[in-house]
């Protein structure tokens, strides 16, 4: 492998891995403070996606508009789909919460698949985007650059969100103790929907630039990325929001490298991610940055 | 002791003559029913023994498993590796050869049901001593990864499993006596189960894992018994539906499966061995007939053209309003007993013999 080729690969882990750890983001936070494994997280990352086209494509908006109003409907979905299938179930066991998010996931996908059919569609990449730049003999896409270059902004955003404001402090003290943080006069369903709302807009951030890089898109997209930035999610520790985007950006770099080293055991790209999470649970369940959660008897 | 003995008699009694008039009425089936009637007959079973086999898993011990899916496809693979001839094994194996002790393997469709349960559960063991260390949803990923990896090994695996193009052509072999054989055995035998100390322990497990530990049950031995036990029986519904389909591939196996068993589990409630049967006939012939909203439909000279995967959806949002507003399911915990049958049906009759007689009963 020339130096060359490896550092185009690396451009490409970058950009996966970070799309990777702004899904993983959401899954984070939303597990950090219900302890539910948010399943129609995908879905709404394959959401931001298609809102993303039909505003291109069919309401010929501006890109940058377009993106905007897309990131907005998104969060509302992810309030939606809290009011609705989450927070009846707030005091039953975790379980039921996570079949119905499973019931959610799979509403989404099939409801998308009859209302936006299930052909794929193709995304117009912006022209300034897609032409390679050429360094010596490395080329390079400029999505490459900015993919990585969006997300860490996003994340330095949501860092700030969480830590130096009255919401993100609520949100730190409700994923510490639910009750208490109640009792101290916190409306906690609305944190807990503005939560909802930052992921999924993350969420949605980076199904647009999914759509920009992998330009295909589909009602079915969202459930492996979902998945493996839950993976993510659980490498960097769960809860942590540093966590997630280092494990985003571990695994992307795994399934790019390994893929790029061993071509012969391509066949098996997906199921690395979760080898990864086998071994982590086994050998350190809390990740890497996780804090170490007691369970409450 | 005289009335108890009396009463499982005559339990013994009735559940033969209902087991007889079951075969009487799948007799009839077989003879005057169309292919596609039977067809759902025989996945109600097939889909009943992998309902029990989630069950005893995830209801009657609290492991949260999704490896469901998995566990179906080593099963069906098993089974179609053993019951194929070598001369169709040659002709399939496009891409690779097969390799040797596969393509001498020529078994009896018997042989290769039980085959495809054990081996599942060897697999699964495998799976369980490590994972199994693990509890709550955690456990539930993770179980769902080894499904996904099973999924992609097998896609990768061409030479034993003829990669993603799947095996065709296996015999039918699963008509409706061997599904609903296997059903009565997997039944009984998990009846069997729950009423032994085993089952005692395994509710104790889900109920609560500490007390059960302080009580100084090993749980680990334990869960990885009923984790293994749930394994075998995914395995042999595998198999089954192997046989039943005659074709399967890797794509088959996928999160949908798993999701469709959980889907039966729960409406028909976790826990309960009579919720699953239940269940499986309600959601087996409710997804066959909701296939009504996906053809076009003429009401009134209006020409409604149909959905396709609309049939899904309805299906999810069941499954939402199931969690949502009746999160037992239909049973419960509740058991199906001949003592409440019989309750049940005497009621009108003899509501004013209760009345006399109801402070005694109390």
């Amino acid at each position: 492998m020339t130096s060359a080729m490896f550092i185009q690969h690396f451009f490409n882990a970058l950009t996966l891995g970070s799309l990777y750890g702004l899904i993983a983001i959401g899954y984070t936070m939303v597990y950090g403070i219900l302890r539910l494994i948010n399943f129609a997280h995908g879905d709404i990352f394959m959401m931001g996606a298609y809102f993303i086209f039909f505003g291109t494509v069919s309401f010929f908006l501006p890109w940058g508009v377009a993106a905007v109003l897309a990131i907005a409907a998104a969060s509302l979905c992810g309030v939606i789909i809290d009011r609705i299938a989450y927070q009846p179930l707030r005091n039953a066991p975790r379980i039921s919460a996570l079949i119905s998010a499973i019931g959610v996931s799979f509403l989404i996908e099939n409801l998308a698949l009859v209302i936006f059919t299930g052909l794929p569609r193709p995304v117009v990449q912006p022209e300034w985007l897609v032409k390679p730049l050429a360094f010596g003999n490395v080329r390079i896409l400029p999505l490459g650059l900015v993919v990585p270059a969006i997300s860490f902004i996003l994340v330095a955003a949501l860092l700030w969100v969480v830590y130096r404001t009255k919401p993100g402090l609520a949100m730190r003290a409700i994923s510490k103790d639910i009750e208490t943080t109640r009792l101290l006069g916190v409306k906690v369903n609305k944190i807990i929907a503005f939560t909802f709302a930052l992921g999924s807009a993350l969420a949605a951030a980076s199904g647009i630039m999914w759509a920009l890089r992998y330009p295909q898109i589909h009602p079915f997209m969202g459930v492996l990325p979902g998945f493996k930035a839950f993976i993510a999610a659980v490498f960097g520790g769960i809860g942590s929001i540093q966590g997630a985007m280092v494990g985003g950006l571990i695994l992307g770099f795994i399934e790019i490298m390994l893929v790029a080293f061993f071509p012969e055991f391509s066949g098996y790209r997906d199921a690395y991610a979760f080898i990864l999470l086998i071994a982590i649970l086994l050998v350190k369940p809390t990740g890497l940055l996780g804090e170490k959660l007691e369970e409450k008897i | 002791m005289q009335q108890k003995k009396k009463n499982r008699f005559r339990d013994t009694c009735l559940t033969i003559i209902v087991i007889v008039l079951l075969g009487c009425f799948l007799h009839y089936a077989q003879n005057h029913f169309n292919g596609y009637a039977i067809q759902i007959i025989n996945l109600v079973a097939v889909n009943a023994i992998l309902a029990l086999s989630m069950n005893i898993i995830y209801g009657f011990t609290g492991m949260f498993s999704l490896g469901q899916a998995g566990f179906m496809a080593i099963g069906a693979y098993v089974s179609a590796l053993c019951v194929l001839t070598p001369e169709q094994k040659e002709m399939m194996w496009i891409l690779d050869e097969i390799i040797w002790p596969f393509s001498t393997i020529h078994t009896s469709f018997f042989v290769s049901v039980v085959a495809g349960g054990l081996i599942t559960a060897f697999i699964s063991l495998l799976i369980a001593l490590p994972v199994l260390r693990l509890g709550g949803d955690y456990l539930g990923i993770a179980t769902l990864g080894f499904a996904e990896i099973i999924r992609v090994v097998i896609t990768n695996a061409t030479p034993i499993t003829n990669g993603a193009l799947g095996i065709k052509g296996i015999p039918l072999h699963a008509n409706m006596w061997w599904n609903y054989g296997w059903l009565l055995f997997t039944l009984y035998f998990m009846i069997v189960l729950l009423r032994s100390n085993f089952g005692n322990v395994f509710k104790a497990i889900r109920d609560d894992e500490v007390a059960a530990k302080v009580m100084g049950i090993n749980t680990f031995k334990y869960r990885v018994i009923s984790f293994c036990i749930g394994a075998f029986f995914a395995g042999v519904g595998g198999a089954l539906m192997g046989n039943l389909i005659t074709t399967i591939d890797p794509k088959m196996f996928n999160f949908l499966l798993t999701f469709n068993i959980l889907m039966i589990v729960v409406a028909g409630g976790l826990g309960s061995l009579t919720g699953s049967i239940l269940g499986s006939v309600i959601i087996t012939v409710l997804l066959e007939w909701l296939r009504i909203v996906e053809e076009p439909m003429t009401i009134l000279n209006f020409e409604i053209p149909g959905i396709p995967g609309m049939r899904m959806v309805i299906f999810a949002v069941a499954l939402l309003v199931i969690i949502l507003f009746r999160r037992e399911g239909l049973m419960g915990m509740r058991e199906f007993s001949w003592d409440s049958v019989i309750g049940f049906l005497s009621r009108p009759f003899n509501r004013n013999k209760n009345a006399d007689t109801g402070k005694e009963q109390a």
